[in-house]
């Protein structure tokens, strides 16, 4: 367990981290989600005691970081920034780390087997892709066995085997009972792997909640309409009460009702559909509707518009999370 | 916490494993021997041609020691590396977590590379001695005359003791580059020319290095060099002094920033 209390980063006159309290619960995976610059891995970095803060406490199992008893026991990190030595072995890399906290020598080439990495164990990891580095960075948060563990961005770089395996991962260690805690700036990363949530935007919590909790308040549940006959089909949702909106290229949204309800209506009046699909929309977007207010480095004009070429969760292929 | 036993295990482990320990190392000894051989070899072709005050006052161990002026560069070296390497790899923020006490962590890491130093530079110092003295031929002393062990000792603590004040910069510092750029030049040129300004040198002669080498020294103002205010060994207190310094600032710094 992890537990922040008025955990506050000042750099200078920039608040980092404002007066974040939370607690990361074990057999869960919780998601740490915010924009770029939200304050995610200063926050880590601080519960790791590498950043003092300037206020508010940090504690582990009840401990300030700095009284554990050989730390890497209790807690395991995958900070974002590369945290081992390009010119050393992988394999002395992780043995100087586990002679640190009195762990055997037989955990570093457990590690190493768990991770994929055994057959260059004995390479520098300068020579290394990315993944094998973010997988080598996993070996050593995994060295000590601990109960706790941390990964920020940990899909970043990684293909995509990689992050399934990433995902795999992360959800057999909650499943073990561990505390899983994950930073992401993508909402489609954390719906597929988070059981819960914390969400900050400029240092600022602004949700904890379960996944399902916020799948259940931020989705919008919709149905999704082509027609051939687009005119009759309007008059026909308008006589049943509906009031759809123009999605544009011909296709119509109408909240709040079911697939079963619209087709009944357009079968009565003998309307030709080309699509009836239910759809639940974007998280993504309500994501960003949340941060929208707290985002730091922001593109002018709407705050909630996806980024160009990305089509918007929901509106194209649903919503993939578990549990829809 | 981590027991110290550990985090010294640790810090051996770490400094055993990059090939750059191998290689300062080794340049420091075979430089500061190679040139103290070369120098003792053309002394001895040219000794007659020396101005009688030379002459009489000639030092013959000091001669063999006079490669330490590049090889204490290797020294440098390798205390920075040793240090700055874990800032510029990230590697210090994992050390950090797995050791989270900052001045159990320096101590370690300066106890384990400064012994390397040490005995590394004892080694250096006792092979530019004895080679030194082969080549110096009828001009040579014996490491049982008066003051030559002390001298030789020295020789290899002045240079152990180089390699831990780096470490102590490159702690403040946190940076190779910046480390390397201040120190280098520092000790290759500046204390030198700094040494042989009038006035400045009043002043310079207390700076770590030119403190630090009068204990190799046998015969004080040989070679034109003027004596110190100061003996051998209280030479070497100052330069230990500074070491001190160094390495606390360090510590103040590994333990106020952000890492």
């Amino acid at each position: 367990m992890i537990e922040l209390d008025g955990l506050t980063k000042r750099f200078g006159a920039k608040t980092a981290v404002d007066h974040l309290s939370c607690q990361v619960r074990p057999g869960v995976v919780t998601g740490f989600l915010g924009p770029n610059g939200a304050g995610k891995s200063t926050t880590m970095r601080m519960i790791l005691g590498l950043d003092h803060p300037t206020g508010g406490t940090v504690r582990i199992d009840g401990r300030h970081y700095r009284d554990l008893e050989e730390p890497l026991k209790y807690i395991g990190a995958l900070l974002e920034a590369r945290g081992l030595h390009g010119g050393r072995s992988a394999y002395h890399n992780l043995l100087c780390l586990a002679q640190a906290n009195r762990i055997p020598e037989s955990r570093v080439t457990a590690v190493l087997g768990l991770v994929g990495l055994s057959a260059v164990a004995k390479k520098k990891p300068k020579s290394f892709s990315m993944g094998m580095g973010q997988r080598l960075g996993i070996a050593a948060a995994l060295l000590g066995d601990p109960r706790i563990l941390m990964f920020d961005e940990p899909v970043n770089g990684l293909d995509p085997e990689g992050i399934h395996w990433i995902r795999n991962l992360m959800k057999a260690l909650a499943a073990d009972g561990r505390t899983v805690f994950v930073s992401s700036h993508l909402m489609s990363e954390m719906a597929l792997t988070a059981d819960h949530l914390i969400v900050i935007g400029q240092g600022k919590l602004l949700a904890d909640t379960s996944m399902a909790d916020f799948i259940q308040r931020n989705s919008r549940s919709y149905v999704r309409l082509r027609s051939p006959d687009r005119e009759r089909l309007l008059d026909a949702l308008a006589a049943g009460g509906l009031t759809p909106a123009d999605a544009g290229g011909g296709v119509l949204e109408v909240d709040g009702v079911s697939t079963e309800e619209v087709g009944e209506l357009a079968g009565r009046n003998g309307i030709t559909l080309h699509e009836l699909s239910a759809q639940r929309a974007s998280l993504e977007e309500a994501f960003m509707r949340m941060t929208a207010d707290a985002v730091e480095y922001q593109a002018h004009g709407d705050p909630a518009a996806p980024p160009p070429g990305r089509p918007r969760w929901g509106e194209t292929s649903g919503f993939p999370a578990k549990g829809v | 916490m981590p027991a110290t036993s550990a985090v010294l295990r640790s810090e051996w482990t770490k400094i055993r494993t990059v090939s750059s320990t191998v290689w300062t190392l080794t340049a420091a000894l075979v430089v500061t021997v190679a040139m103290g051989a070369g120098l003792s070899a053309l002394m001895n072709a040219n000794f007659s041609d020396l101005p009688p005050e030379q002459r009489a006052t000639f030092d013959p161990t000091f001669v063999s020691f006079s490669g330490t002026v590049l090889g204490q560069l290797a020294m440098v070296v390798f205390g920075v590396l040793v240090v700055a390497t874990e800032y510029s790899t990230g590697m210090i923020r994992t050390s950090l977590a797995a050791v989270p006490r900052r001045g159990r962590f320096l101590f370690a890491k300066v106890a384990v590379a400064g012994a390397l130093a040490l005995l590394t530079g004892l080694a250096t110092s006792f092979l530019t001695f004895f080679l030194g003295q082969a080549l110096l031929g009828e001009h040579a002393t014996s490491i049982g005359a008066e003051n030559v062990l002390r001298a030789v000792i020295g020789g290899g603590i002045y240079m152990g003791l180089m390699a831990v004040f780096s470490m102590g910069v490159a702690t403040m510092l946190r940076s190779p580059m910046l480390s390397l750029g201040i120190l280098v030049p520092f000790f290759f040129l500046v204390s030198t020319i700094l040494a042989s300004v009038p006035k400045a040198k009043e002043v310079a002669t207390y700076f770590p290095d030119q403190a630090g080498s009068k204990i190799m020294r046998v015969v004080p103002g040989a070679l034109d060099s003027e004596a110190a205010p100061y003996g051998p060994w209280a030479g070497l207190g100052i330069m230990v002094l500074w070491v001190i310094a160094a390495l606390a600032g360090g510590y103040l710094v590994l333990r106020e920033r952000d890492a």
